[in-house]
């Protein structure tokens, strides 16, 4: 099948790629673009390790075609440190050793983000539920929930 | 180096970050998929849809005639002549005669690219003759089933047994029917658990590149790279000092990872491909059709009990399939089963089962839970006959220091009456219940493993220290590992870096499995920083001319020992290491072992559930782990431990099991069928970490990884039946099952 050009935004830069249109938006941010901190565990949109943002809005990438992605705005959790330092869930993960093996973190990150730009003051409840698309195998999420109830309180304050 | 038991430790027991922490929220950790070659070509593998058929023919030519197909293989490429656990591997590797499951691997394509890999594996025409297939193990045992493989049965296995049956043991002691004489209520039970998956989240994955010259390289995620180098090496006949193997950051493995899938033929494609670099990653239904789940359980249990709560006597029967390959953990099922009781007459019987899944691999305490389900469920309905508080029954019974275990041998120092007596004591307990509301307790036990074990350790020129590993990181032990050699330097956390290396960086070491890690490699790595010191005291004395003897090592500086010994200023590590060049030569210390001393972990748990009469859901309301540590190190990756092994077991206990068709075809190789827990399902899993010291380690750790699975399948069989009348005897204890006994509960 011949390829076609896809010319994009990932993470604030212009990038262009060539996919086949078969080709998931995941596949080609891994294997054409490198950025391999997106993970597969199903390909199916069970899991969420492949979560990302298509123009602000949380998406599995393996369930996005990458020539989906023309003329879009995606962001993965290679965007999600800038120059200052760590997101504030990035630092509040480690800090609550909210990750095992970490397979699920950017995932799982990149959602947490999502869901405090939608609810900046979420319940443990309304945390469980919007994070219920991120399967985590090693911690029994009681840290992670933990993590990011944490990080939303201090985004709260730093915005007040 | 002696440590003071009331001495508070400077770093052990402190929560600081783990080393890898960055890399991991970033995304730049490097896991099994993350890593591509120059030249490197995709593998695909064609698997079995039958359960269990002959294979005619295999026609590769389409496949082979496809654009950018570099290289096909079957098991007419791998060496023949293997035997034992080798030919196993091999067969369960690549099928040979006969495919032996739905999703056994044919043959195995490599292309330059992925989807034209996928295409050409699409295009090998594979013909079978169906045979007929057996999945639930009491069905395998019958006389007349199907048989899966003529030989297969060992030594232990008597004349005249079912043909499937492989492995049998019978072990105990005292008298059980005398025992049973002595009790005042005998009961027995008969208890089925299904089969699960570890349901790591990352699929397996490998990049390996093998030449003519029978020299290799492998990138891949494993709990145990020397493990994947002596198993590719036998399956392959290479020799194994040829392969390098070396372990990716590992996305979970619970012991699924330690052993071998598709590794080998990665390593044959390229091989076959002139050498080229072959990159395999399963898909998620190829991992939960063709990788190791746990085996699946048929369980009888008979217990004595006096009105008084006294065990007097206990046996148990137990069979187990583990797919197509003996190998079922039926004689850990039976080890665990009673271990947390002291009995004197105690009888086991297992029988290791065949059938048409695929090999089982170690899961989290193998067998542990299968045997706790059984004997915590049936030790809670007797304290219900007799109107007995289940916590003080397993207080009464509770095993301790010296005692014989139901498995053999005595027990040395262990935590069972501490862990009883913190559970006892905890808010959880007092909680009050509503109506469907129901509590349940259950103990759990894994004996934790020592394994081989080398670690080397190099103080740098500036006087900071790097940690050679062989045990790859699943859950912080890293953070642990650099926190004891720190702790044994005198430095700061920061200045140690721990490495988990390659199979050509040090001699063999057994993976992270048996709850090892944070035990072994920890130890050894304490034993190594030890060395490092007495050459650094050494170095010292040779500067102040005095007795090596007479320098000690305090808090990261050699110092005279005693006023005796002479006066000089202390010599700081960052001291001695800036003129090693001048004064000998790099500084190291290294250990290589099995290390002796492995402590024993047993917990308690204790389930709030909530099972909604309409429809069968069990709601977890609370949840407390109480388990042993010895010590625990980074109390947070403890916790963690103890949480996820909860999580599992509750998985396992509620929704997880492997359901098949009548054609053996496994109905839910997809997460959304499979279905593991999330956030939603779950409520905060409180922990508290009982610390009885293990004598057998320098700082007293005992391995938390693997006992925390397996409380949960019998303590929330125990609740629902504290909640509805109800008893269930069978995993998984899904809506329809609940319900089903509801119903009967009412009926009866
Ligand atoms: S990989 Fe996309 S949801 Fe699992
Ligand atoms: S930390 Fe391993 S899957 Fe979440």
């Amino acid at each position: 099948m011949s390829k076609i050009h896809v010319t994009t935004t990932v993470n604030g830069d212009p990038v262009e790629f060539l996919a086949d249109p078969r080709e998931t938006l995941l596949d080609c941010l891994r294997d054409h673009l490198g950025l391999t901190g997106s993970k597969e565990g199903c390909g199916t949109g069970d899991c969420g390790a492949c979560s990302v943002t298509l123009d602000d809005r949380l998406v599995c990438s393996c369930l996005v075609l990458g020539v989906e992605a023309e003329g879009r705005r995606v962001d993965t959790i290679e965007g999600m440190a800038d120059a200052d330092g760590l997101h504030p869930l990035q630092r509040k993960f480690i800090e609550h050793a909210a990750l095992q093996c970490g397979f699920c973190t950017p995932g799982l990150l990149v959602a947490a983000k999502a869901l405090l730009v939608q609810n900046p003051d979420p319940t443990e409840e309304e945390v469980r539920y919007g994070l219920a698309g991120n399967l985590c195998r090693c911690t029994g999420y009681d840290k992670i929930v933990r993590a990011v109830m944490d990080a939303a309180a201090e985004m709260r304050q730093e915005a007040a | 180096m002696a440590k003071d038991e009331f001495k508070e430790f400077r770093l052990v027991g402190t929560r600081p970050d783990r080393p890898d922490g960055l890399d991991k929220v970033t995304g730049r950790a490097r896991y099994g998929a993350d890593i591509s070659a120059p030249g490197m070509l995709w593998g695909a593998v064609v698997r079995s849809p039958h359960a269990h058929a002959r294979i005619v023919s295999i026609d590769t030519s389409r496949a082979e005639a496809l654009e950018g197909v570099k290289a096909v293989v079957t098991r007419a490429d791998f060496p023949t002549g293997l035997t034992g656990e080798d030919w196993d591997l091999q067969e369960n590797t690549m099928a040979g005669e006969r495919a032996l499951y739905d999703g056994h691997a044919v043959a195995a394509v490599a292309a330059t690219s992925k989807l034209r890999a996928e295409e050409a594996a699409r295009l090998i025409d594979v013909t079978y003759e169906v045979l007929p297939h057996v999945i639930d193990v009491d069905d395998a045992i019958k006389p007349d089933a199907p048989v899966i493989r003529e030989g297969a049965a060992d030594a232990t296995v008597p004349e005249g047994m079912p043909p499937n049956v492989v492995r049998y043991m019978e072990f105990g002691h005292g008298n059980v029917e005398a025992g049973f004489a002595e009790a005042d209520l005998v009961r027995e039970g008969h208890y089925k658990t299904e089969a699960t998956h570890q349901g790591y989240i990352e699929p397996h994955a490998c990049l390996g590149q093998l030449g003519g010259d029978g020299k290799g390289e492998m990138w891949v995620c494993t709990q145990g790279q020397w493990f994947i180098r002596k198993m590719c090496a036998g399956v392959l006949g290479l020799d194994a000092a040829q392969l390098r193997v070396t372990p990716s950051e590992i996305g979970g493995g619970f012991g699924g990872k330690t052993t071998i899938f598709m590794e080998p033929l990665s390593l044959a494609l390229s091989r076959k491909a002139g050498g080229k670099p072959v990159k395999i990653v399963m898909t998620r239904s190829e991992v939960l059709r063709a990788t190791g789940p746990t085996a699946s359980a048929s369980m009888d249990v008979r217990i004595g009990m006096k009105k008084d709560g006294t065990l007097t006597a206990a046996r148990a029967e137990f069979r187990m399939q583990g797919g197509a390959f003996p190998g079922s953990p039926v004689d850990m099922a039976l080890y665990c089963a009673f271990a947390p009781y002291k009995l004197d007459h105690v009888a086991h019987v297992g029988y290791d089962v065949l059938a048409n899944r695929p090999k089982c691999a170690a899961y989290r305490a193998p067998g542990s839970p299968m045997g706790a389900f059984a004997v915590e469920s049936l030790i809670d309905e007797m304290c219900r006959e007799l109107g007995l508080d289940p916590m003080e029954v397993r207080l009464k019974n509770a095993v301790r220091e010296g005692d014989r275990a139901s498995y053999g041998p005595k027990f040395a120092s262990i935590g069972l009456v501490e862990t009883l007596e913190a559970t006892r004591a905890h808010p959880n307990l007092a909680e009050p219940l509503g109506p469907n509301q129901g509590r349940g307790v259950a103990s759990g036990y894994w004996f934790n493993h020592n394994g081989e074990t080398s670690v080397s350790l190099a103080i740098s020129e500036d006087g900071t220290a790097q940690v050679s590993i062989g045990t790859p990181d699943i859950g912080g032990s890293r953070a642990s590992i650099a926190l004891m050699t720190a702790e044994t330097l005198g430095i700061p956390y920061e200045d140690v870096r721990v490495n988990v290396v390659e199979t050509g960086a040090l001699g063999v070491n057994e993976p992270t499995h048996g709850s090892r890690a944070t035990f072994a490699s920890g130890k050894a790595a304490v034993l190594a920083a030890g060395q490092a010191i007495t050459e650094m005291c050494r170095r010292a004395a040779a500067e102040w001319g005095i007795e090596p003897e007479a320098v000690e090592w305090v808090d990261g500086a050699a110092q005279p020992a005693g006023p005796n010994a002479g006066k000089f200023p202390p010599m700081s590590i960052a001291e001695i290491a800036g003129k090693m060049g001048e004064t000998g030569g790099p500084i190291s210390g290294h250990h290589e072992s099995v290390p002796e001393g492995v402590g024993a972990s047993f917990g308690c748990h204790v389930v709030d559930v909530e099972v909604d009469p309409e429809t069968g859901r069990v709601t977890i309301l609370r949840y407390l782990v109480v388990q042993d540590a010895g010590r625990a190190i980074h109390p947070a990756y403890v916790e963690g431990q103890y949480q996820g092994g909860a999580a599992q077991g509750i998985g396992w206990a509620l929704n997880e099991a492997y359901i098949y068709d009548d054609k053996g075809r496994l109905q839910n190789p997809v997460f959304l069928d499979y279905r593991v827990p999330v956030a939603s399902d779950l409520p905060m899993i409180d922990t508290v970490i009982v610390e009885v010291p293990n004598p057998g380690h320098p700082y007293g750790v005992r391995g938390v990884g693997e006992t925390g699975i397996t409380p949960p399948l019998p303590a929330i069989a125990n609740a629902i039946q504290d909640a509805t009348g109800a008893r269930l005897r069978a995993l998984p204890m899904n809506p329809p099952a609940v319900l089903a006994a509801l119903k009967a509960a009412r009926g009866a």
